[in-house]
């Protein structure tokens, strides 16, 4: 090592500013596999996406089925409750946006965009409050859709929030019917 | 923690507010960078840092591993496959932990090696090598625990065979080995509580890691020349000058460590754990990690009755002898100096009883047949004869070299030797470099 | 340091001498006690090394093997469809692929176990509902299961050669191992090797002189649309491959990943280096 190196500042600093840089970037390799670790694994990616059978569905009646771990139910809904969820004024609700992840995040939410063109009467969704994560219970409350029985909150026939502490509508998933008689959700 | 008398002087506000309440600051500017190490450690005395990075690597690489496995007996070895295969980055902390639990004996191994040819475990630093002797014996239970973790054949047949250790005691053997396992094989009660204690003992070998390191900094550390610190001249600040250097030393063994985790992951593993654990079909061969080879020769070498003791009760009871031995060595050595340096009958012995350790090793992994069992037996007799004939009988009878007055002057005259001969005033004491 | 290196040398003479010794203990041809009887060949294979990766449509050879062969009698429960993305297939052939298989599910609303076709997220289905029928279908011995049968066989390598390997890499051995063991039937057992009854002669085989599988492979057995021979030979190859990389279907990843935190050490090193060159220049040590 020769003196001129020792006295020149700059290549000193430059040195250990470099090593010191390295440092921090092998920390933050090293930390990513510990964090990346815990994102859904492999397994649970695929199964990601269900696909129901909903031709045994008459209008009235629905069945639920597990998605991601939470419950969705896929309704078929009666004429009166389709109507009902038309009637409703867009002012009268809580929360004015559709919710669903099929459409743009800011469509309101009307009758219409809570369901899929052409199957109007068909309600797919994830049954669970926006409250607090609890599953509230079909057709009951004042508005003839869902009430959840922990806070007291209260939804339409569209699932839409009414009353009660609820912030949101209820969720609608990424879903399409791939036949008359099959949806595939996810 | 270090001498009573500490350098640390708080500097802003926040400092001295702490210093006031809870000295942490002044305890790790103590112990971390101002405390004073021998100038002339080489990177034999990178290992202790090397180690506490490697258990750090090794406990966080567990913690996370845990998220995912599975202690039960029909779901072990399926979960460790789900890591390997679908976790996010799984297969890598997987190999990383198998890989780790190697390296971390791998350093530990060099660092009993180095204190047994520098003499680290003479007075005053009997009782700093014990708690060392302690945290192998806590790694060797804890690798141990974690091999049976995957539930393959290897697992299952080595926590049989190592249990199978305690029904070798008289009398209460059977009833110590049913205690062990919680039934009368290994089955999901064993692999639940092993589970349990894999996951428990990292955190105790930890709490003895911060003993050792207390008495370390109580007495301060050996080096090559085995002379204790006599002048300022004779040390420099652990920081920047010990820092830079372990990290150095810990590169070099993680560059060695990830060419294996990367290129050769099961090079140090052994395929029969690759099949889910049977408890109706023992393999052919059964060895246990490459760690515990030289112990496991010497279990195998016991093959015949010693007077009331029988063979099987002979080789547990030399087994364990064998790392017993560590424990007395600082009372066997009757040397009054410490460094294999300045012995050179020490030396070739202790040359001899590296090769004869690495020799246990390879004899442990072949089949316990034919000449391999006479070898095993004479290495066995060499292994004891080192530390109860050797070591006390060398100190009295060998004349050492002549040992320089100081570490200073010690590496003065290497610096002369190595330079051609610069005067020794050319060198300035270690302050002087801002 | 140069002591410890001369010290290793030493050792290691002293050890190539007991591995000749040992080597010298002669065995009768006819009553081997030793198995295997030969060791594996060590074939070329376009994913050992530090840049190996795997040969995509060597693996869809292999595929075919296995389900048109193997699959008969040997499981392969720890992989799933989905990752035969691996093998180059897009998501619709997987989707194709794994219809084809016939899942038992359940139960249903009723209550009933059912069968319906596979889908992506399924494994691959066992040909026998457990080990006891597997073992009593073939003569005593279940197949094993194949997930990780290139990781879970390997024969010895013996001194001094497993020092050699640490720094060839290999770690081929499973492969290895099964090509030899397919292509090691059609050998006549030496004059006066006893044969158990029932059991196939092969002198590749891991623990004894015979196995219970009967040569599974012959010449032209499995059409290939590629061009690629139609020889056992071939197809031990393709599936030993396609095995392996069922055993250990991260390998590419791992060891790019490895060559980046390998070269990152490299540079990190030299620099510490530099610095603590740095800091240690004017204290002699």
């Amino acid at each position: 090592m020769s003196a001129t190196e020792i006295h020149d500042p700059n290549r000193r600093d430059f040195l250990y500013i470099a090593t010191g840089m390295a440092g921090v970037v092998g920390a933050g390799a090293v930390a990513w596999p510990f964090i990346d670790q815990m994102r859904p694994d492999a397994s649970t990616l695929a199964l990601a996406s269900v696909e129901v059978d909903v031709s045994s569905l008459q209008p009235g009646s629905s069945l639920i089925v597990k998605w991601r771990g939470k419950p969705v139910v896929v309704r078929n809904r009666t004429e009166k409750e389709m109507k009902d969820g038309e009637a409703v004024s867009l002012n009268d609700l809580k929360d004015p946006i559709a919710r669903n992840a099929n459409l743009a995040s800011d469509a309101p939410a009307t009758d219409a965009n809570r369901t899929t063109p052409g199957k109007e009467a068909w309600m797919v969704m994830v049954q669970v409050c926006t409250h607090l994560g609890c599953i509230p219970l079909g057709q009951e409350g004042d508005f003839g859709g869902w009430f959840c029985p922990c806070h007291g909150s209260q939804y339409d026939t569209a699932g839409r929030i009414r009353k009660g502490p609820a912030p949101e509508n209820m969720a609608i998933p990424v879903y399409q019917f791939i036949s008359d008689t099959k949806i595939r959700i996810g | 923690m270090s001498e009573g008398h500490s350098t640390y002087t708080p500097k802003t506000g926040i400092e001295r507010w702490f210093d006031a309440r809870m000295p942490l600051p002044r305890l790790i500017y103590d112990s971390f960078v101002a405390y004073p190490v021998p100038r002339n450690l080489n990177y034999m005395w990178t290992f202790g840092g090397i180690l506490s990075i490697m258990l750090t690597a090794q406990i966080l690489t567990g913690i996370v591993l845990a998220m995912h496995y599975t202690s039960d007996t029909n779901l072990a070895f399926d979960s460790v496959e789900k890591i390997m295969r679908d976790v996010n980055s799984g297969w890598l902390l997987r190999y990383l932990h198998s890989n780790g639990a190697s390296f971390f004996f791998v350093a530990v191994y060099i660092h009993i090696f180095r204190g047994l040819f520098y003499g680290s475990y003479k007075a005053p630093r009997e009782l700093l090598w014990i708690l060392g002797c302690i945290i192998y014996l806590l790694m060797m239970a804890t690798g141990f625990m974690g091999y049976v973790l995957p539930w393959g054949q290897m697992s299952f047949w080595g926590a049989t065979v190592i249990t199978g250790f305690f029904s070798a005691i008289p009398l209460v053997g059977n009833w110590i080995q049913e205690l062990l396992l919680g039934g009368f094989a290994v089955d999901n009660p064993t692999l639940n509580r092993f589970f349990a204690l894999h996951y428990l003992l990292p955190f105790m070998i930890a709490g003895v890691v911060v003993l050792h390191i207390w008495a370390l900094h109580v007495v301060g550390q050996s080096n090559p020349t085995g002379i204790e610190v006599k002048s300022k001249t004779d040390t420099v600040a652990f920081t920047p000058y010990a820092t830079i250097k372990d990290a150095f030393g810990m590169i070099v063994f993680l560059f060695i460590f990830a060419y294996f985790v990367f290129y050769l992951p099961n090079y140090l593993g052994h395929p029969d754990n690759y099949t889910v654990a049977n408890p109706l079909k023992t393999p052919a061969h059964i060895v246990p990690e490459w760690y515990f080879l030289p112990f496991y020769a010497i279990l195998r070498a016991i093959t015949f009755n010693i007077g009331p003791i029988n063979s099987k009760l002979g080789g547990v009871l030399c087994m364990f002898g064998a790392i017993a031995m560590l424990f007395l060595v600082p009372w066997l050595d009757t040397s009054k100096v410490r460094s294999a340096v300045y012995r050179p009958w020490y030396k070739l012995f202790f040359w001899l009883f590296v090769a004869d350790a690495i020799l246990l090793g390879w004899l442990g992994s072949q089949p316990a047949e034919g000449s391999y069992v006479f070898m095993a037996q004479m290495a066995t007799l060499f292994y004891f004869a080192f530390f109860l004939v050797v070591m006390p009988v060398l100190g009295l009878i060998e004349t050492p070299r002549r040992l320089p007055n100081s570490i200073t002057e010690a590496v003065l005259e290497k610096k002369n030797k190595g330079a051609g001969g610069h005067p020794a005033g050319a060198v300035s004491a270690p302050e002087t470099k801002g | 340091m140069k002591k410890i290196l001369t010290s290793l040398a030493v050792l290691g003479l002293l050890a190539t001498g007991v591995g000749a010794a040992m080597a010298q203990e002669g065995h009768a041809e006819a009553a081997p006690t030793h198995f295997p009887i030969n060791e594996p060949k060590e074939m070329s294979w376009t994913f050992a090394g530090p840049f190996g990766t795997y040969d995509k449509a060597q693996l869809q050879r292999g595929l075919k093997v296995y389900k048109e062969v193997c699959s008969a009698c040997h499981s392969m429960n720890l992989v799933a469809f989905r990752t035969l993305e691996g093998l180059g297939y897009s998501e619709a052939q997987i989707k194709t692929l794994a219809a084809e298989y016939t899942i038992h599910d359940g139960p249903n609303d009723a209550g009933d176990m059912f069968d319906r076709p596979g889908k992506p997220s399924d494994h691959f289905p066992a040909p026998f509902p457990n080990e006891q029928a597997a073992a009593a279908a073939n003569g005593g011995a279940a197949p094993p299961d194949m997930s990780l049968l290139a990781k879970a066989r390997g024969v010895e390598r013996g001194f001094p050669r497993f020092v050699f390997d640490i720094f060839t890499q290999y770690a081929q051995g499973g492969p290895d191992y099964i090509h030899s063991l397919l292509t090691g039937y059609d050998q006549t057992p030496p004059a006066g090797m006893a044969i158990p009854e029932g059991t196939h002669y092969n002198p590749y085989f891991l623990s004894g002189v015979s196995l219970k599988m009967p040569k599974p492979l012959s010449d032209g057995q499995v059409t290939y649309d590629d061009g690629s021979p139609q020889t056992v030979d071939q197809y031990s190859r393709d599936v030993a491959a396609f095995l392996m990389w069922a055993a250990e279907p991260h390998l590419e990843d791992r060891k790019k990943t490895g060559f980046r935190v390998l070269v990152f050490l490299l540079i990190f090193g030299a620099l510490v280096y530099m610095t603590k060159r740095k800091v240690w220049a004017d204290v002699a040590h």
